[in-house]
């Protein structure tokens, strides 16, 4: 016999919650999840079951927010958490510092070079701008293409030595 | 006169602030596929991306302040001509390149210090969207200003066409420091900037990148108000607006 789907909210369990959230990825980079990237900040019980998710976005125009919301809304409804809200919270404005160490390496391994650890020098109209390492063969010997990339947290660099332009996910 | 209710202030004043965003976003995407370079197309996008993103967190509070079940919708598509503040400079149109660059240097330099000063708003909502924008801002400033100074110390053409740019431009940059009312109430309680002390600031931050790129800044001190204070645009607004809001204007309420 199938099991019917749970009629009812299950109890909250803080853990479990941000466990099924890593299920919920970036649609335009799908080897991260919004735990990963820092998007999910908070998650609380609104009333009786009923769950609140605090998101804040990368930058205000990012497209995949309404999907975002829209996915984590199934993925908790999948495991009988129903009728979740999804709340966007703009203060504090995200930075890349909230990305996980775990993330960042993934990220590498995906073939984007994550942002730089610190985070001092983001206002810096000009120069300090530091050598990002390829992330094919690591070389540091690089050069930005462009300040924008393929979507708005990436910047395009190209490698001197293997030659291979790549993205890198710009530190803000 | 009637007077104006803190409340009416408050959404009158983050309208006028997205629509700053709304308009000058609209205008750069209109580069897309037209570009130089599909590096250039991809970074005017995505500052067409940022500032219209911004629009919509400040037309959605705009309309949750208002609290007639409104959306950012109505703020972008349903209004008329005469009901948008955003100042001129961000409606003109796009020219050749070094007039986009220009506008959009202008832009981000004020933008960036309006967003610095609107982080201390006693709005906790316009200070969170302040600190958002103002990293987005940023990288605005350094893309238009390497760009600038790349144009005026570049080749002779180059150089003469950016000052051009420079030149008719620059009767639309005195708007962005003048007071409406909206803002004139707002400011008592520490919700809105003061933009007239952001001028000084402001004219540092130009010349000096204007000294990097060789080029004159200007001394006429006239400056063509009425978008801000008034709604009342250049001719070229009407095409934008028809542009923008023939869908919701002709099939009302559409989705897609």
């Amino acid at each position: 016999m199938v099991e019917a789907v749970a009629s009812t909210n299950r109890n909250f369990d803080p853990a479990d919650v941000w466990t099924i959230l890593e299920e919920v990825k970036d649609p335009e980079i799908p080897v991260l999840s919004i735990v990963d990237l820092g998007i999910a900040r908070g998650v609380n019980e609104c009333e009786e079951g009923k769950l609140e998710i605090i998101i804040s976005p990368t930058y205000s125009g990012c497209p995949a927010m309404y999907m975002l919301e829209e996915q984590i809304k199934e993925t908790l409804n999948h495991h009988g958490f129903l009728d979740s809200i999804v709340t966007t919270q703009l203060s504090p404005a995200w930075t890349t510092d909230w990305m996980t160490e775990v993330g960042k390496q993934k990220l590498e391994a995906y073939g984007i070079a994550p942002p730089e650890k610190t985070t001092s020098n983001k206002s810096v109209l000009f120069g300090g701008q530091k050598k990002i390492s390829c992330p094919k063969c690591k070389s540091d010997n690089s050069e930005q293409i462009s300040e924008f990339g393929s979507t708005a947290c990436k910047a395009l660099y190209r490698c001197l030595d293997c030659l291979e332009p790549f993205d890198y996910f710009k530190c803000i | 006169m009637t007077e104006l209710s803190k409340q009416k202030a408050l959404v009158q004043y983050a309208a006028q602030i997205g629509d700053n965003g709304l308009i000058i976003g609209h205008r750069m995407s209109e580069w897309c596929f037209r570009a130089p370079s599909i590096e250039m197309e991809m970074a005017l996008m995505n500052c067409a991306l940022d500032l219209i993103g911004q629009a919509r967190e400040l037309y959605t509070y705009a309309a949750t302040t208002q609290g007639e079940g409104k959306t950012e919708d109505d703020f972008a598509y349903l209004r008329d001509e005469q009901d948008f503040r955003n100042a001129l400079l961000t409606e003109v149109p796009n020219g050749d390149w070094g007039d986009t660059i220009v506008r959009l240097f202008f832009m981000s330099a004020y933008n960036k210090l309006f967003f610095t000063a609107l982080t201390s708003s006693k709005d906790s909502e316009l200070a969170a969207i302040g600190a958002k924008s103002l990293k987005e801002v940023t990288y605005h400033l350094r893309f238009s200003s390497e760009w600038l100074i790349r144009l005026g110390d570049g080749t002779e053409e180059s150089h003469t066409r950016v000052q051009n740019s420079i030149d008719s431009l620059w009767a639309y940059t005195g708007e962005l420091f003048t007071m409406t009312d909206a803002e004139n109430l707002l400011l008592e309680d520490g919700i809105a900037v003061d933009v007239t002390a952001l001028k000084a600031d402001w004219v540092t931050l130009v010349a000096q990148i204007l000294e990097q790129a060789t080029l004159t800044f200007p001394t006429n001190d006239w400056a063509q108000l009425g978008g801000k204070a008034k709604g009342q645009h250049t001719e070229h607004m009407g095409y934008i607006i028809t542009d923008m809001q023939y869908m919701q204007r002709r099939y009302p309420g559409c989705e897609w």
